[in-house]
């Protein structure tokens, strides 16, 4: 698979944003230090998805999931990120679940006004319905 | 119920893009497919790996300046730190030239040294290598 040799790289000015709100006010950063890092960076992807996919091979899946990158962070002597990206996939997942319920609430809204005719009826069919999917998608978070 | 803010640029969850990261795992050969958890976990980890580096280097490096991050800091952390030693590789130390080219130079030496080891009867050209070695 061909790849320019810019698609491997991070943007410069997401790196080096990471890299000022981490070190102390007023301290330079030299731009080959930044180079370096933004290089380590993309090393540091590759080295934790290739270890990613190990567990998922022995797993026999070939999906990476999270599972597999929390594994991996353990196994490159990275535990101290574990705890922090855990928290951090637990808002990641309820911000996802959001928008998927805005998507859904979007849909029916358009339905509603198609089907004004119909509407009295249809009210308690509704609400019944949608207390149904919210029972399905906790279960899928669940998992 | 407003979502818990985390830590992180301007209060985004994770501010690399995950396209970008998704097509730099891609590249790996064994990889077919990647969940969008994992995607995310893989930026964020990304995010976390940059800031340890930079405050790991910065803290550690014996580097003159104080207010400052250089190169050096972070081939010195390469080399020293273990869990950082993947990236001794791509993180090599610097030399100045003079003394990279003397470093060639010894080698040329040591490999003639080695070859005069091993012919017996050229001993006239031997002596003449030796003496030339060692002016």
């Amino acid at each position: 698979m061909a790849e320019r040799p810019e698609d491997l790289n991070l943007p410069n000015a997401v790196i080096t944003r990471i890299i000022k709100e981490a070190l102390p006010d007023g301290v330079n950063i030299s731009k080959e230090a930044r180079s370096a890092i933004s290089r380590a960076a993309s090393v540091f992807v590759l080295y934790a998805t290739s270890c990613a996919n190990n567990f998922a091979m022995k797993g026999k899946r070939k999906t990476l999931n999270a599972g597999d990158v929390l594994s991996a962070m353990e196994e490159m002597e990275f535990q101290r990120f574990v705890a922090p990206l855990k928290e951090s996939l637990e808002v990641y997942r309820h911000e996802q679940k959001g928008k998927k319920e805005a998507r859904k609430d979007k849909d029916k809204k358009t339905d509603s006004e198609e089907q004004d005719k119909s509407r009295e009826e249809d009210n308690d069919e509704d609400d019944e319905r949608m207390e149904e999917e919210e029972q399905n998608e906790e279960e899928e978070v669940d998992n | 119920m407003a979502a818990p803010r985390l830590s992180g640029t301007e209060n985004r969850l994770v501010s690399l893009p995950l396209s970008r990261i998704r097509v730099i795992m891609k590249s790996s050969p064994e990889v077919s497919s990647i969940n969008q958890d994992a995607l995310f976990l893989t930026a964020k980890a990304t995010e976390l790996f940059v800031q340890y580096l930079a405050t790991y280097s910065y803290k550690h490096g014996r580097g003159k300046e104080k207010n400052a991050l250089t190169y050096t800091d972070l081939s010195h952390t390469a080399e020293e730190c273990e869990t950082f030693q993947f990236l001794a590789d791509i993180l090599p130390k610097k030399i100045l030239a003079s003394k990279y080219l003397k470093m060639l130079e010894k080698e040329k030496r040591d490999g003639e040294v080695r070859e005069d080891d091993e012919g017996e009867e050229e001993e006239d050209e031997d002596k003449a290598v030796g003496d030339s070695v060692g002016s």
